[in-house]
């Protein structure tokens, strides 16, 4: 019994080798790298930010998958982050629509900034 | 006798060895494992709802006002952003070894790993209080501290001798009202550069004719309009003349980097905990939970900065 509950699997602990680890890694930095020069690149201010948010969302993907090993955990754990994300857009979603109607009936002000005595 | 712990239950597996550190309400190693690994996610998730509302802050006012984030942006070091991603990545990198290391039993190079790890958060810390540190030293701050151009400090308060407020108040009042609007002064404008770099004097006159007059209060504007482009570090030009509230963006960047450093801190004294028991041989392939889950809260530590470096330094 205490052979078995420690064996190597740690249960359900899933041990990933080392060259995806290796793997992932080096994907995080191209793609870092990646990410700066697009920038340079003028591409239209709605399509350079399209591209660094892939990019960034690529990027948490595979820590999401490889370093916090979800692809191999239990499918809960996936469901509790997703739902999680799944309410972050609807909130930024919402917040822009609803910014979006409002916004020509804004008039925005320079703020009188004072110093201090 | 695994057959027996996983039928008989809790009793049974106590009476035939249950693992010291395995809780009494738990049958087995991996229901603990599991459970542990459970709450960890839960509280991941509350903290990217956290985190949201901070984004959110910063969606809703990127839409609104892109100028302001392509302008302010700038004083940003896309180097230093950039170093400090691919520091966190390494550091997430071998904290992923160093699970990796505790799964196998390897003592040694889970304690290598941590301090690795501990070494990459610290590095972070570092090249965040130099970033820091400069925009503290250029008044490139939130709301009210919001006084960039240390040359231009007595504007404000001395506007009419100084040559400097008229650079200055030339934008603000000019268009306003034109009733107390001056020439820009060459001389100053020659002056400001020469503690770097932009060629604000050029511009002024430009700048002054763009502002709308209804934008601005009355009474004149006192700082906004000074010109931010002397202290970007060279790779900021003059300021458009339709940025106004700057102040805006580093608001929303302290507030985004400041939670995130938080987290950092908080992770390396997890980490350092972590460290200890490690030391102390306290995790071997049968249990290291702690190590998997402080872990997975460096993880998140990451993926948060992951989605902060472009969107702040890498705005086109």
């Amino acid at each position: 019994m205490a052979g078995d509950a420690h064996g190597g699997s740690h249960g359900g602990g899933h041990i990933m080798p080392v060259y995806m680890l290796v793997f992932t890694f080096a994907a995080l930095i191209i793609l870092t790298i990646l990410t700066v020069l697009v920038t340079r690149v003028d591409l239209g201010g709605t399509l350079n930010l399209s591209i660094a948010l892939i990019i960034a969302t690529v990027k948490a993907a595979l820590v999401c998958l490889y370093f916090m090993h979800l692809r191999y955990d239990r499918p809960f754990n996936s469901i509790i982050l997703g739902a999680c994300v799944l309410f972050v857009i609807l909130f930024l979603g919402l917040s822009t629509i609803d910014t979006e109607q409002y916004r020509d009936e804004i008039h925005w002000r320079q703020v009188e900034l004072s110093r201090g005595p | 006798m695994a057959d027996i712990a996983a039928t008989g239950g809790h009793a049974a597996a106590h009476e035939l060895g249950h693992p010291s550190h395995v809780q009494h309400h738990f049958d087995t190693s991996a229901q603990q494992f599991e459970a542990s690994k459970l709450g960890m996610w839960l509280f991941l998730g509350t903290e990217v709802l956290f985190f949201s509302g901070l984004f959110c802050a910063y969606t809703v006012y990127r839409f609104n006002h892109p100028e302001i984030f392509a302008y302010a942006h700038k004083s940003l070091s896309v180097f230093w952003g950039a170093l400090n991603t691919i520091i966190l990545i390494a550091s997430s990198f071998t904290m992923a070894l160093g699970v990796w290391c505790a799964q196998k039993s390897n003592r040694p190079g889970l304690v290598i790993c941590l301090i690795l790890t501990l070494a990459g958060a610290a590095g972070f810390m570092v090249i965040k209080a130099i970033e820091y540190n400069e925009k503290f030293q250029h008044g490139k701050l939130w709301g009210r501290l919001y006084q960039p151009a240390q040359h231009d400090d007595h504007a404000a308060d001395d506007h009419a001798a100084d040559a400097g407020a008229a650079d200055a108040h030339a934008a603000a009042s000019g268009a306003a009202h034109g009733s107390d609007a001056r020439p820009t002064d060459p001389a100053h404008g020659a002056a400001a550069p020469a503690a770097g770099h932009g060629p604000s004097a050029a511009f002024q006159p430009e700048r002054t004719s763009l502002a709308e007059p209804n934008q601005l209060p009355r009474g004149g504007v006192k700082l906004s309009t000074l010109t931010a482009g002397g202290h970007d570090k060279g790779h900021g030009g003059p300021k458009p003349a339709d940025v106004h509230n700057e102040h805006i963006f580093y608001g929303i960047y302290f507030c985004l980097t400041g939670l995130h450093g938080l987290h950092v801190l908080a992770g390396m004294v997890v980490l350092s905990c972590v460290l200890v028991g490690a030391v102390q041989g306290r995790y071997h392939a049968g249990y290291y939970t702690p190590v998997d889950l402080g872990g997975l809260y460096w993880h998140l530590v990451d993926l948060i900065w992951i989605f902060l470096f472009p969107l702040l330094y890498l705005i086109h």
